[in-house]
């Protein structure tokens, strides 16, 4: 009886097909994102997560379509981010059937977003999505625009300015560790988790089984995200479920 | 030609409610309208009542659309009809719901929506966690994981009411049920396996 950590693989999202950029450059083609979607919620994943890489917010309608085709086949949480910036846009991801709504930029170029998206939709639709690199020892500054654009902002003190404004769930990416594999930033992770009463989502730099279970014992986190591990075959949500669940974390047990 | 209302007040998982609705469907000839119109509620073989965010908006929503909540308490009292009401959507059943203030509620099952007692544990209770039957009921499929996204529980007045439970900080209801009324906390239109046989399950109820 008791919350179970959640599995979420991630799907980065461009023009309709997956890709899973390493640290945001090199870009492959993994398939169809509904297809992949539906896979990954037979196969026992708890929550799915689009990130829309879209350039262009002109090609909205194309991200909105495979949210609603996504959300007929899924019958499990879908999370989507990529390009939110309003209270109308939230809107429009809801209606097409996203049930949590993941603000990155917009968020940090004014938090009251996080707000005014709360007070459409409730807290807990609205993710802020954290970009943090590690500027200094025990410090992480927030970047914008793939991890290229520096904004001064300390990840920590925002993510408390984030829960204050009214999100109800924290996005953590580390932009070191993202597509590198090496493990998840454990003590960014520490930082976020200590600092907020929300729940965190570990995300970048999965690479092996025991990597997601560090995230939750090490870091706090509620929930792992992880996107190569499990599109390119190297572990199946099983085995990573029964991996987690063998160091003592709580999982939905699907098999 | 079966039909069941799903009840559109601006709620914010109307839609997935709906898909939900559609995929547990026990044949094809059911039907989901999607409706705000007191006739239209009152011509349905179901309701539903779906319902994210917080309390005090939910019903001033609710309150908002013309004749709906009169139409609900004639669907419930006088015509007797499965009514479901899914987390905030099962929230508002009660008399009354402490969210940012005092706003009364639909008066179906007796008792007070509070905060979650959470014991220093992250709020909101968000993810899969254990649904456990207190009693046998025709809606309940055998306990497993369903899909919680709250922060604040309906505390019943009535203990009978309360047909299964789940744990997070506290013991809080999980569903509860009153004649031919139910509700979920949790998610049955994402909690996989479990909640679309929680949603068949409804259709096929004759209390």
């Amino acid at each position: 009886m008791t919350l179970k950590t959640r599995l979420i693989p991630c799907l980065d999202v461009k023009d309709g097909r997956v890709v899973k950029g390493v640290n945001f450059v090199d870009l492959r083609d993994a398939g169809d994102p509904v297809e992949a979607a539906a896979a990954y919620a037979a196969a026992g994943a708890d929550e799915i997560c689009f990130l829309d890489i879209t350039a262009s917010h002109e090609d909205r309608g194309t991200l909105l379509e495979t949210v609603t085709r996504t959300a007929m086949e899924a019958l499990c949480p879908l999370t989507v981010g990529g390009g939110v910036r309003s209270a109308d846009d939230v809107l429009a991801l809801l209606k097409a059937g996203a049930d949590k709504i993941a603000i990155n930029s917009a968020a940090v170029r004014d938090p009251s977003v996080l707000t005014e998206g709360a007070m459409a939709a409730g807290s807990q639709a609205v993710v802020c999505a954290i970009d943090a690199k590690n500027v200094a020892p025990g410090k992480w500054e927030i970047f914008t625009h793939g991890g290229r654009k520096p904004t001064g902002i300390d990840a920590v003190e925002f993510a408390r300015e984030a829960e204050r404004r009214g999100a109800g769930e924290i996005l953590l990416t580390s932009m070191d560790r993202d597509g590198v594999k090496t493990g998840y930033d454990l003590e960014l992770l520490r930082a976020v988790t200590d600092a907020v009463n929300i729940p965190v989502i570990a995300s970048g730099g999965a690479g092996e089984l025991q990597h997601l279970s560090d995230a939750v014992t090490e870091g706090g986190a509620s929930a792992v995200l992880a996107a190569s591990i499990f599109h390119f075959g190297t572990y199946t949500i099983e085995e990573a479920k029964r991996a987690m669940q063998e160091d003592g974390i709580p999982v939905r047990v699907t098999w | 030609m079966p039909v069941v209302c799903l009840i559109d007040y601006g709620a914010g998982n109307l839609h997935s409610a709906k898909r939900g609705l559609e995929r547990a469907a026990p044949s094809p000839d059911w039907r989901v309208e999607v409706s705000a119109d007191p006739e239209t509620l009152l011509a349905a073989d179901r309701l539903v009542l779906p319902g994210v965010g917080a309390f005090a908006s939910c019903a001033a929503g609710l309150r908002a659309r013309d004749g709906v909540e009169q139409a609900i308490h004639e669907a419930v009292s006088k015509q007797a009809k499965p009514f479901l009401g899914i987390c905030v959507g099962m929230q508002l059943l009660a008399d009354r719901g402490l969210e940012h203030q005092i706003t009364e509620g639909l008066g179906l099952i007796a008792g007070t929506v509070r905060a979650l007692d959470a014991k220093g544990l992250r709020v909101p209770h968000m993810g899969w966690n254990d649904v456990r039957a207190r009693k046998e009921h025709p809606v309940l499929p055998a306990d497993s994981d369903a899909y919680f996204v709250h922060s604040y529980v309906f505390e019943c007045e009535d203990e009978d009411a309360v047909i299964a439970t789940c744990d997070y900080g506290e013991t809080f209801p999980a569903a509860v049920a009153k004649d031919t009324v139910i509700g979920a906390q949790f998610h049955p239109e994402k909690s996989g396996a479990y909640g679309l046989s929680f949603l068949k399950n409804f259709l096929e109820w004759r209390p």
